[in-house]
């Protein structure tokens, strides 16, 4: 009986897809990907990477592949954090140059990504990191993307100004997108990225959206990637970052799920050459009945490189959470720095948290370390801010901001840094 | 200004004060020294309001309220103040801030406005000063990587902010040194009046020698076995905790 449901979704959702697909820009991989996603299918819970997930659940509605509906430019004012920002929006996953603001500085260059098929660079590096055959979503991704952005940063280009790309749907009927970037930040290139999730739906219908950004930083390139997850209930997300990183370059990722009722992020991140710094952050807040799973990968190949590894998460309501990171050390990978944590505080009795870090380590000389927690706010803290005066209500609120900040401070785009400690404390009130 | 009557206290079942009693009135000092395990921390904890002790009998009268009926923070915010044996460090919550926060606080109980941001800066300028502590350490996260005496330090800064009614100095002067000792106790001195009181609870004499009491009582098993005036400070100092067994045939 379970395999057949199992088809059932597979073979729903592809037919769904193949049937509305007018796109054929990255033709080629669009082939090889379709194969790939019929052989792996839709993760059943007995999916060790997916255990934690009923995905079968989230898929079973009729969805649309496009929406009747758009957006206007006040549905998407909020969304824009920053004054001063090069803003790429991304309506229903495909690219609307209407309501995006780019005023291309010297180095910079943003195409939309079904038209991008002809630039060389594009055809040298798109689809290239993200492996079709590791996993459903990036399978899915790759077959049936509907649009997106190529943003490519030239050699020795510093962009100073942040580059914003905000992915918002909204729809009257449930609806399925596929999203798909390409980032690739050349030799000695600087630049810094959000992207942002929002949704905008009634309560009856969903919106899930598969999205993947792949991202090449090449030699001595710096590259802080920030996400902003932040979708209305009833949003479903799977969003994959595929990072691959060059000699002597630094990528630091910083990824906050504010709110969404299923946000799964894979974060994978290839350091495949010397002298790489790698940094991921993240925070997520659950509660009512969200889900929000993050499986990152961190895979050292070559010696001498340091990756930084620090989620946390507040738990409450009947939420879950779940944090599966991975760090591989190859045999060829001496010299390796890696370190992970996982900080949990869970609020409720009925919240729950999955954690799981492994260290797969085939090389010899090497210091890497693992630690999780999780449990409830101090209740030594909580006492000594009361003796001041303090609420017990003022004082876990600030022990939980605190507790939250540590991850904030990583984010080097003030505005953004300012804007997510507000998204905290209303969170918190 | 405080009552204490015939209090117990006890912790998981087993009783620690036995029957307290004791006096504190405005412009006094009070010192409560005794033995280790003799309840003097369990004193505190209570009238601060320590969740982990059940009081089994007696009560605290503070300027009229029953003062084991209210919460901790009301208990701050009618003016007692801990200075804590061993502050906590707390991570990401910035020293001002949370003063901030707690000053305001206790101005909302009382019906008064918010502090206003510039007399705030200068409220803490002007204590800073009292226990000369550091202005970057004012502005750090509370307690986090502080030495032993910062904290100790940090606790005098955080009642001079307060302005307590009645203070309660818990080993204050634990694993602090001689010069950090004084500041702390110069501290407390300056911010002495006829209107406040203070109780410093202390294993050996030497605070008292900085911060001199009008009474000292003598805590053991539980019990006050005996008071007297700074004096018998001095006795117990010389004698040990051995001669107040004897005396009391123990």
């Amino acid at each position: 009986m379970n395999t057949i449901e199992k088809l059932t979704t597979t073979d729903k959702i592809f037919k769904l897809l193949d049937s509305n697909s007018s796109n054929h820009w990255g033709e080629e991989a669009r082939v090889v990907a379709k194969e790939a996603f019929l052989k792996q299918g839709i993760p059943s819970r007995k999916h060790e990477e997916y255990r934690y997930l009923n995905l079968e659940l989230l898929l079973k509605d009729d969805f649309l592949v496009t929406s009747s509906k758009t957006l206007t430019c006040d549905e998407i004012a909020h969304t824009q954090v920053l004054k001063n920002a090069i803003v790429i929006v991304i309506e229903n996953g495909k690219y609307v140059e209407g309501h995006s603001k780019i005023t291309l500085p010297k180095g910079l260059k943003i195409i939309d990504i079904s038209k991008a098929s002809s630039d060389v660079i594009f055809q040298k590096q798109f689809a290239k990191f993200a492996d079709v055959n590791t996993d459903a979503f990036i399978a899915m991704n790759t077959a049936f993307a509907t649009g997106g952005v190529f943003v490519h940063v030239e050699k020795n280009a510093i962009i100073e100004q942040p580059i914003h790309i905000i992915h918002i749907s909204a729809a009257s009927e449930s609806l399925l997108v596929n999203v798909r970037n390409l980032i690739v930040v050349e030799e000695n290139a600087q630049a810094k990225f959000i992207e942002s999730f929002e949704t905008i739906l009634p309560n009856t219908v969903k919106i899930i959206t598969n999205a993947l950004t792949e991202i090449l930083v090449q030699s001595n390139a710096i590259v802080e990637h920030n996400k902003i997850q932040n979708e209305s209930k009833l949003s479903g997300l799977i969003n994959t970052t595929q990072v691959y990183q060059k000699k002597k370059s630094v990528f630091t990722t910083n990824n906050f799920t504010l709110s969404g009722s299923f946000v799964r992020n894979n974060l994978n991140i290839v350091l495949d050459d010397e002298y790489i710094e790698s940094h991921l952050n993240g925070l997520y807040l659950t509660r009512n009945n969200q889900t929000v799973d993050n499986h990152t990968l961190v895979d050292h190949r070559k010696p001498n490189c340091n990756s930084n590894e620090l989620y946390k998460g507040i738990i409450d309501d009947k939420s879950s959470a779940t944090f599966n990171g991975k760090v591989y050390v190859r045999k060829d990978a001496q010299k390796t720095n890696a370190f992970q944590s996982n900080k949990n505080i869970l609020l409720s009795d009925d919240g729950t948290i999955n954690t799981k870090p492994q260290l797969e380590i085939y090389a010899d000389d090497v210091k890497c370390s693992h630690g999780t927690s999780t449990g409830k706010l101090d209740e030594d803290k909580i006492f000594y801010l009361r003796a001041r005066g303090l609420s017990e209500a003022s004082a876990k609120k600030l022990l939980m901001h605190a507790f939250a900040s540590e991850v904030v401070e990583f984010i080097t785009i003030e505005e953004l840094k300012n804007y997510i400690e507000t998204k905290i404390s209303e969170r918190f009130e | 200004m405080l009552t204490i009557k015939n209090l117990h206290a006890s912790i998981d079942g087993k009783e620690i004060l036995r029957g307290i009693n004791l006096e504190v009135k405005a412009g006094e000092v009070h010192a409560i020294m005794g033995p280790n395990g003799s309840g003097k921390s369990t004193l505190s904890s209570v009238l601060a309001g320590r969740e982990d002790y059940d009081v089994t009998e007696g009560e605290v009268i503070f300027n009229g309220k029953n003062l084991l009926e209210l919460s901790p923070e009301d208990r701050a915010r009618e003016g007692v103040f801990l200075a804590f044996q061993y502050p906590v460090e707390i991570p990401g919550v910035s020293n001002v801030n949370f003063l901030k926060t707690a000053i305001n606080e206790i101005r909302a109980y009382k019906g008064l406005d918010p502090m206003e941001a510039k007399d705030f800066l200068a409220l803490v300028k002007e204590k800073q000063k009292l226990v000369e502590l550091d202005g970057k350490l004012a502005n750090r996260s509370v307690n986090e990587g502080f030495s032993g005496g910062e904290k100790k330090r940090n606790e005098i800064f955080q009642m001079a902010m307060l302005e307590p009614k009645l203070a309660i100095l818990d080993e204050t002067d634990s694993g602090l040194d001689i010069d950090a000792l004084r500041i702390v106790a110069g501290g407390v001195n300056k911010l002495k009046s006829k209107d406040n009181a203070t109780i410093v609870i202390t294993h050996y004499q030497r605070l008292l020698d900085y911060i001199v009491p009008d009474f000292v009582h003598v805590l053991y098993k539980g019990q006050i076995v005996k008071s007297g005036t700074k004096e018998l400070a001095l006795e117990l100092e010389e004698k040990g905790y051995d001669f107040i067994k004897e005396e009391i045939g123990a």
